[in-house]
Parts: C-alpha cells; sequence; structure tokens
C-alpha cells in the first residue's frame, strides 16, 4: 500500500510554475531517488509534500488519508509532520542546541516524552549514524558530514512513516559524503521508507529501489531503478545520464 | 580652592552620593531595562511575526522615543501629563519613559537579531513537529538573544548614564546628590569629577558583565 500518493500537484512562484501536475506514489519500504537537472522541481517536491512550500493544487494521500493540496488545515500539518522528517542539504541543526538535545527536541517538545527516556532513545539514534560520543557538541563544533549524521538520527529517532531527503549530500566536501551516504544506505537495508532528492547517481542505482526523474517542473521518467540506468526510455534521461557519468556505473 | 580642601569635600560626600546611586541611579536603571526589555520583546515579536494590526503601532512608537530627547520625553510626562490630570511622582515617571525610550531602542536590535536567525532553523522546527509557538521560544529566540545580547548590553550602559537627566524631574539620583554638595560647599569641579567617576564604575562593572555574558553565551560557539 502507498503511504504517499501525490496527485496532479501544481505549484508556481509568480509567473514561473515549478511543478505542473506532478503525481508521484510511494510504497511502504520503497527507497525513492529523484533525479533532474537543478530548477526542475525536485526540491519544491519534496518542500511541498512536507508543507513547507504551500501547494496550489492537488491531492494528497498519506497513510489513507486525503488532504486537498493548499487547503490542508494547520493541526492537520502539525499532525502529518509528526508522522514524517526531513532531512536538509543545509542539516539545519539547532544552532543553540548540542547533537542529543537536537536529536531529543522533537520527542521531548513536540511528543511530549519524559526527558530520561528521549534521551535514551536519542543516545540509540546518535550510536546508529555513529555520533554516541560526539552526544555533547555542538554543531559548529562538528563536521559537515557529522552534522548531517546528527540530522539524519533526529530524522529517524521519532520513527517516522517515511523520511525526506533534499540533497543531502550537496553541501558536503566531497571526503565527507561517503559517511553520510553508508548511514542513508543502512536505513535503506533496514526496510525504511526514504524520498530523496539526490545528485549521487550511485547512490540512486544500487540503493534506491526506484528513480523518478524530473525536468522542467514534469516526471519525464520513472521507474524500478535497475531498469531506469539500464534502459532509459526517453532521449532527455539518457543525455542527462551522458552528462553526469551516469551510465556504466 | 586648595587641593586639601577639594579632598575633604570629595571625601566627605563619595558615601551620601553613592547612596543616592545605589537607592535611585541603579533601580531607576534595573527596573526600567527589565521593562525595556519585555517591550523590545513584545515589540520585535510582533513585528517578526508579522501580527498586521500592530505593526503601524510600534512603528509609530519607535518612530517617536527615537526620534525626540529624553529630556523632551521626561518633561512630557512629569511636567506635561498634570495639565490633563495624569499626575506621576518623579520616579515612576523617569521608569517609564526611561523604559519606553531604551525598549524602542532595544526593540530594532531584537527585531534585527531575530531576523538574522536563518530561515531554516524554523523550518527544521516544523519538520521534528514543533508549533510555531515553540519553535519562536526554543529556538529562534535563544539565538536571536545571543546575538543581541552586546547591543542590548550596550544600551544598558547607556541607559545608566542617562539616568542623570532624571534630576531634571526632581529624582534625588547621583547627579542631584552632587549638585546639592555642590550648593554647600561650591567645590564643583571636584564634585563633578566624583561623580563621573561613580558612573564610570558602574559602566565598568556592566562592561565587565558584558564581556563574562559574552562568554558564557559563546559557549555554543561562534557561526
Amino acid at each position: 500500500m502507498a503511504i504517499l500518493e501525490i496527485q496532479h500537484i501544481r505549484k508556481s512562484f509568480g509567473a514561473t510554475e515549478v511543478l505542473q501536475d506532478v503525481s508521484l506514489s510511494v510504497e511502504k519500504g520503497d527507497v525513492v531517488a529523484i533525479l533532474g537537472p537543478s530548477g526542475s522541481g525536485k526540491t519544491t517536491l519534496l518542500r511541498c509534500a512536507n508543507f513547507l512550500e504551500t501547494a496550489d493544487s492537488g491531492t494528497l494521500r498519506f497513510d489513507g488519508e486525503e488532504f486537498r493540496l493548499g487547503h490542508v488545515p494547520k493541526k492537520d500539518v502539525i499532525r502529518l509532520r509528526k508522522k514524517t522528517a526531513f532531512v536538509f542539504q543545509n542539516y539545519n541543526l539547532f544552532r543553540n542546541k548540542t547533537a542529543l538535545q537536537n536529536v531529543t527536541e522533537g520527542l521531548v517538545t513536540a511528543r511530549g516524552m519524559a526527558k530520561d527516556k528521549a534521551n535514551r532513545v536519542a543516545m540509540d539514534a546518535l550510536a546508529k549514524v555513529g555520533l554516541a560520543d560526539r552526544a555533547d557538541h555542538y554543531p559548529n563544533q562538528l563536521s559537515g558530514g557529522q552534522q548531517q549524521r546528527v540530522a539524519i538520527a533526529r530524522a529517524l529517532v521519532t520513527d517516522p512513516e517515511i523520511i525526506y531527503f533534499d540533497e543531502p549530500t550537496s553541501a558536503l566536501d566531497p571526503e565527507l559524503i561517503g559517511e553520510v551516504l553508508a548511514v542513508m544506505r543502512r536505513l535503506a537495508e533496514e526496510g525504511r521508507t526514504m524520498l530523496v532528492v539526490t545528485h549521487e547517481m550511485s547512490f540512486a542505482r544500487n540503493v534506491s529501489t526506484k528513480v523518478v526523474f524530473m525536468d522542467g517542473g514534469k516526471i519525464i521518467e520513472s521507474g524500478e531503478s535497475r531498469a531506469f540506468f539500464e534502459n532509459p526510455k526517453e532521449e532527455r534521461v539518457r543525455a542527462f545520464l551522458r552528462t553526469i557519468g551516469g551510465e556504466g556505473f | 580652592m586648595t587641593f586639601e580642601r577639594a579632598w575633604e569635600v570629595v571625601s566627605e560626600s563619595f558615601l551620601q552620593v553613592l547612596t543616592a546611586g545605589m537607592l535611585y541611579t541603579v533601580p531607576l536603571t534595573v527596573i526600567s531595562f527589565a521593562l525595556a526589555m519585555v517591550i523590545a520583546t513584545l515589540a520585535a515579536l510582533a513585528q517578526y511575526a508579522q501580527i498586521r494590526p500592530l505593526r503601524p503601532i510600534l512603528r509609530f512608537y519607535i518612530w517617536i522615543f527615537r526620534g525626540t530627547p529624553i529630556l523632551v520625553q521626561l518633561f512630557v510626562v512629569f511636567y506635561g501629563l498634570p495639565n490633563i490630570g495624569i499626575i506621576l511622582d518623579p520616579f515612576p515617571s523617569a521608569i517609564l519613559v526611561f523604559a519606553l525610550n531604551t525598549g524602542a531602542y532595544c526593540a530594532e536590535t531584537m527585531r534585527a537579531a531575530l531576523e538574522s536567525v536563518p530561515r531554516g532553523q524554523i523550518e527544521a522546527g516544523y519538520c521534528v513537529g514543533m508549533r510555531y509557538m515553540q519553535i519562536m521560544r526554543r529556538i529562534v529566540l535563544p539565538q536571536a538573544l545571543r546575538t543581541a545580547f552586546p547591543s542590548l548590553m550596550n544600551s544598558m550602559i547607556g541607559l545608566v548614564k542617562d539616568t542623570s537627566l532624571a534630576s531634571c524631574i526632581t529624582v534625588a539620583e547621583m547627579l542631584m546628590a552632587t549638585q546639592k554638595v555642590i550648593g554647600r560647599t561650591y567645590a564643583a569641579l571636584p564634585m563633578y569629577l566624583e561623580v563621573g567617576f561613580i558612573y564610570l564604575i558602574f559602566s565598568t562593572v556592566l562592561t565587565k558583565l558584558q564581556s563574562v555574558g559574552e562568554k558564557r553565551l559563546n559557549s555554543y560557539g561562534h557561526h
């Protein structure tokens, strides 16, 4: 069963229509990679799915409930966000909180969990991303890769139905990308449902189960990851894969 | 005036002037500044959150209090308001004016500091399931306060010195105590230097507090 189903979503910024009737569905356990050149609407799609942007129209079905995009009541937005998690390109760790506090914040403040229990759960999450020993560090005392792993721990800890990743490695120095991708690969292997906007072709090819290719605010091609890379149907996809060297991986 | 005479006047009056400082200058500063912070924070938050009907009112308030001399504001409240039947004692009048005046300046400091917190901090708060007010209280305000802290301390140091203006509306603060001694002894130069020295001590204490505060706030580092 689809955990997330977006249908006919449209979104404009001024005169530019960034999303032109896009539909997408994510099954439980899917790892869906959204690929495409910059400006193709990938990030906007992800942000609309979590209400960071308000879509102009379309429907969103999440966990069996249906919502008319652009008209979702505030309390539903808050309720839905508690079932999801979001990993940002620039990590966006709370700068005034330690790694541990970053991870517990959503548990204690948003979900009312007791502090000592939250600390235990959060330490497990930090251990999972290999940063238990950095629990008391502030974001500015961590490398980019470490910050992003804390952000992933923060996303994991609430046991979300789906985790959205918005270009999680794009802001990282090349030598730090591997540690973040390794964590994401482990989550995929555990059966986490993930929707990942990425430029990492190796991740899309080897980790994701499905690939969606967007260009100019539309989905050009989508399908099983293997078929997508081995036998892309659309010329635009082939051209894209050529330019980024995605073929022959 | 001989040096001995000057020294005698200064040493005899020192405690008297310092006492006026402790009884009036310090409370005037502390109470006014505390109120100013409340005003500034609320005014800054209301503008930041774009509560539309409040905005013109707040801009007007800030415009008035930043655009006119404190001395005029003190006179309006203490000597002017009785014309329309509002009679306040000197001390509360001074508190009112200093709180509103400093509040207007600090509101701008706080607003700029709030706006300097990156949008992504708020989005991250939403994405972990927090509500707007929770995000403001736990994420945005603490970061903004840290950014604003040095400027706010500057305003407080300015306020200590501005409280001397309250002598003009008969508050018996340090400058007035000094003038009383001068009226009796004619030792103007030593006495004004003395009161200046005490103001200097007060500002120096605040400057020290500022650097201690900044160090503590820096425990989560620079960014």
